[in-house]
């Protein structure tokens, strides 16, 4: 009864989820919604997908990593090697690309473990630039004119991925190892006093966040019919450190938000590139400026219908004169 | 002699490198900031002197003294408008505002006159080939290690032998007892941003006769080399800066000499993990501890 | 009392930063249930000590056991996962953590439930996850946090952040702990307090304690044995009346407070 009571917003999420689900296979399957909103759709999963495997290692790790669409290329192109030049199925694509950019995340995890703030910030970003100029020159996978996919990529697939990703995402936050993590970010040598192998979760953050970057990396292959290494430089990695700054540092709801919020918004300015930038750089200082702690700070969305349960234990939320 | 060639293309580059990479290293020396939009300073300096040949027919000496002008003004705005607000802040908030300033740079130059490239006017220096003992060395590159040559020693003295140096230094070394001392600590940053700024404008200039292209989004690369090159030398250090860059500019162009020109630009960013992780201070630098 | 092996031992320990020795020839024995002091001018190396007995830094010179077993080299988090706990002189909470989450961090080395078992929501993790609670709790109880446990701890008022750094030492369950300066900015009223809450757990937990304090009449107040370091180097050893009469300790703190 008691686990019944800890896990009930849990199972109302999941049921929710389940529903959304069903109710956009039906409008997908009876034709209401058209090719354009389905792209937005994938699109937007995606980059939830990508702003929640970051969040997990900026936003709660606090490792400054800025390369992260280095991982998400070698998701997409291992999944493109597995099903376009070796023939085999989709979710073997799909884990390889999981595996492949895993790999990369512990390659590039274990520097990290010396690097802090600046330096690891400009070592994730040449990892990422490393990633792009391999691609560009290895011919096995087209070099610059990038590899064709087949479009492979469905709702179902694009959910199941999502889901499994918040979920991992959510459950190791909400343990204590995913506050193992929050302590690093918030003091690596008390945590380490306190006898957390910082080591030891700095890697994992690194592993767990780029396994699903990788993932994201073989959705997108095989929904846009064409990968190319100039899809995965510097403006793909700021614009997914961009969705994790502006929702939050530490918050996994603001960083699905502001990925879901941005991505409709780089829709309607598709076609004025500049401007998006214009605006997204404006947004990025200005909110630096006046609120560093992003939208929603390290809050989730959640803690918003939980204030009636905190009231009960005699609590105040964010009230800090009931306690001085 | 095919090495010794590489070698003198090698400085050429490197000495653009040398001087991108003395703005990082004299900002970072003094508030601990990584200015990420200092290649995009660069980018400015070199369409300023491309539009001062172009449109105001003067020559090269001119042309990079107004380059150098644009860009402190420009490097003192950005440093009062977006970083001087954060100096107290965490810095990560301070590294994404610089990723901001940067991407607002490049997209505003951007919207104002498109991406398009251009091609910089190649009768601005007087170009000849000299031979010396098989080795051909165009008077261009001369002129442009000459200019890097002078503005380096010009750093060199004002750092060590004027009143502003001095207070570079001491704002460096302790802002807050420099601040005790009457240092204006404010003028010293905004100082030092707008000299490293100038080297930067001045590098875009030499960075356009020396490639001839030049484009809206030219800073990114060759900012983050020069970053590479600051980190290579120790960053806060003056002359390791001048040394990591012209290392990297060899190690390019003996990588581009043995036929991996593609890869070019992928051995920076090798570099610079494998001296992060092996001596994280550069080749000048000193380890220092957190305190606990 | 020289029958019995001490606990924890620091046997000619030194350590150099490039060319300077900030510490040198220190020789250290704490045996089970002591309360020692450790006194000594600003600057004397008392918290050097500390991170060289933690592992925060590497002694260059000696050794340093705990149950007989060598340290040097081991880094923090594993000594402390062998029973050496600690607090800083300059507060090191996790500021955006509630206190009751700052309390179950240091208590993660004892949770047995895997990285696995948490993603999958398995029966264990909660287990694992409600026996974390309860002991956090029951050590916030001690401090008198309970009532504030899900504040953000950066938001205590300072006397409160100094306990819940006690607490939160205390639930990674060493056998030796070591505080730094537990009393610093705290009233007259408010450090005789925390002194018989120390002298509490010392009871409680049956732990070993080593305390640097800057108040000498606090050290002397409730120290067994008191160790004083002056630039580097132990100058006096002994009780309190012993170390207070000694004239290299008053010449030491001549100039500085003397009490």
């Amino acid at each position: 009864m008691a686990t019944w009571k800890r896990t009930r917003g849990f199972w109302v999420s999941v049921i929710l989820a389940f529903a959304f689900f069903a109710v956009v296979e039906w409008l997908i399957a009876s034709g209401t919604l058209n090719v354009f909103y389905v792209n937005t759709l994938f699109f937007m999963a995606i980059n939830v997908m990508l702003a929640a495997s970051l969040h997990l290692i900026i936003g709660i790790t606090g490792q400054f990593s800025i390369g992260h669409a280095g991982f998400f290329a070698v998701g997409a192109y291992a999944s493109a090697v597995m099903t376009m030049k070796l023939q085999l199925p989709f979710a073997v694509g799909v884990l390889t690309a999981g595996i492949a950019a895993m790999l990369a995340g512990l390659i590039i995890g274990v520097p990290s473990l010396r690097l802090k703030g600046d330096y690891l910030a400009i070592a994730t970003l040449g990892f990422g630039e490393i990633v792009r100029i391999a691609l560009l020159n290895i011919d096995y996978v087209g070099g610059a004119s990038g590899m064709t996919v087949t479009h492979m990529t469905t709702w179902p697939w694009v959910f199941a991925c999502l889901f499994v990703t918040i979920l991992v995402i959510a459950n190791f936050t909400n343990s204590t190892h995913g506050r193992a993590c929050i302590s690093i970010r918030e003091d690596e040598i008390a945590a380490d006093a306190m006898g957390i192998n910082t080591t030891y979760y700095k890697v994992a953050a690194f592993a767990i966040g780029s396994f699903f970057a990788g993932i994201a990396g073989a959705l997108y292959a095989h929904h846009f019919y064409i990968i190319q290494p100039s899809n995965f430089g510097f403006l793909k990695s700021f614009d997914i450190l961009i969705f994790v700054v502006l929702g939050g540092l530490g918050s996994l709801s603001g960083a699905v938000v502001a990925a879901v919020l941005l991505t409709i918004v780089s829709t309607f300015l598709q076609n004025y590139p500049e401007t998006r930038m214009i605006i997204y750089s404006i947004v990025l200082i200005l909110v630096m400026l006046y609120r560093p702690t992003g939208l929603m700070g390290t809050k989730e969305l959640s803690s918003l219908f939980k204030w009636r349960k905190a009231a009960q234990g005699g609590m105040n939320h964010g009230g800090k004169n009931t306690v001085a | 002699m095919e090495l010794i060639q590489q070698l003198v293309n090698g400085i050429s580059l490197g000495s653009i490198y040398a001087l991108i990479a003395l703005g990082y290293t004299m900002v970072y020396g003094i508030v601990r900031l990584i200015n990420f939009a200092h290649g995009d300073v660069f980018m400015v300096g070199s369409f300023v002197g491309f539009y001062a040949v172009t449109m105001l027919g003067v020559g090269f000496f001119p042309a990079l003294l107004l380059a150098m002008a644009s860009c402190a003004v420009l490097g003192m705005i950005i440093e009062r408008i977006a970083y001087k607000p954060l100096r107290n802040a965490a810095r990560i908030a301070v590294l994404i505002t610089a990723i901001g300033v940067s991407l607002l740079i490049e997209y505003v130059t951007i919207y104002l006159r498109g991406a398009q490239p251009e091609a910089y006017p190649s009768t601005l220096l007087p170009d000849r080939n000299l031979e010396l003992f098989g080795v051909v060395i165009s008077s261009q590159s001369l002129f442009i290690l000459g200019t890097s040559l002078v503005l380096m020693v010009l750093l060199q003295f004002i750092v060590h032998r004027t009143k502003i140096g001095k207070a570079m230094r001491a704002v460096s070394h302790d802002a807050e007892a420099a601040r005790l001392m009457g240092i204006n600590v404010d003028n010293t940053i905004s100082a030092t941003f707008a000299i490293g700024s100038a080297l930067a404008g001045a590098a875009g200039v030499i960075f356009g006769i020396y490639y001839t292209k030049i484009e809206p989004l030219m800073g990114i690369l060759p900012g983050l080399k020069a970053f590479v090159a600051a980190v290579l030398g120790g960053i806060g250090i003056i002359p390791g800066a001048m040394v990591g860059g012209l290392l990297l500019g060899v190690i390019e162009s003996l990588v581009s000499g043995l036929g991996y020109s593609l890869w070019r630009d992928g051995v920076a960013f090798v570099i610079l993990i494998l001296i992060l992780i092996f001596r994280p201070a550069g080749l000048f630098g000193k380890n220092v501890r957190e305190k606990v | 009392m020289a029958a019995k092996t001490p606990l924890l031992k620091a046997e000619n320990v030194g350590i150099q930063f490039g060319g300077l020795k900030a510490l040198s020839g220190v020789t250290m024995e704490l045996y089970q249930g002591e309360l020692v002091g450790l006194i000594g001018p600003n600057g004397a190396g008392k918290t050097t000590l500390f991170n060289l007995l933690t592992g925060v830094y590497v002694p260059t010179d000696g050794r340093i056991m705990l149950d007989g077993e060598t340290l040097n080299g081991l880094p923090p988090y594993k000594i402390t996962r062998k029973g050496i706990s600690r607090t800083f002189q300059n507060i090191r909470l996790f500021g955006e953590l509630s206190v009751l989450d700052n309390v179950k961090v240091a208590y993660h080395a004892h949770a047995r439930h895997s990285m696995l078992s948490s993603i999958l929501r398995l029966p264990s993790h909660f287990r694992g996850e409600k026996e974390m609670e309860e002991k956090a709790i029951e050590f916030l109880k001690i401090f008198q946090l309970d009532g504030v446990m899900h504040e953000k701890a950066k938001n205590l008022p300072y006397g409160q952040q100094r306990r819940l750094e006690i607490a939160r030492a205390l639930a990674a369950q060493p056998k030796v702990l070591l505080l730094d300066e537990p009393a610093a900015g705290m009233n007259p009223q408010e450090t005789k307090e925390l002194m018989k809450l120390i002298a509490f757990i010392r009871e409680r937990f049956a732990l070993t304690i080593l305390l640097i304090e800057h108040d000498m009449s606090l050290v002397m107040g409730i120290c067994e044995r008191i160790y004083v370091l002056d630039h580097g180097q132990l100058i006096a050893e002994g009780t309190p009346e012993q170390v207070r009469s000694n004239p290299k300790v008053i010449e030491a703190y001549l100039g500085e407070e003397v009490s």
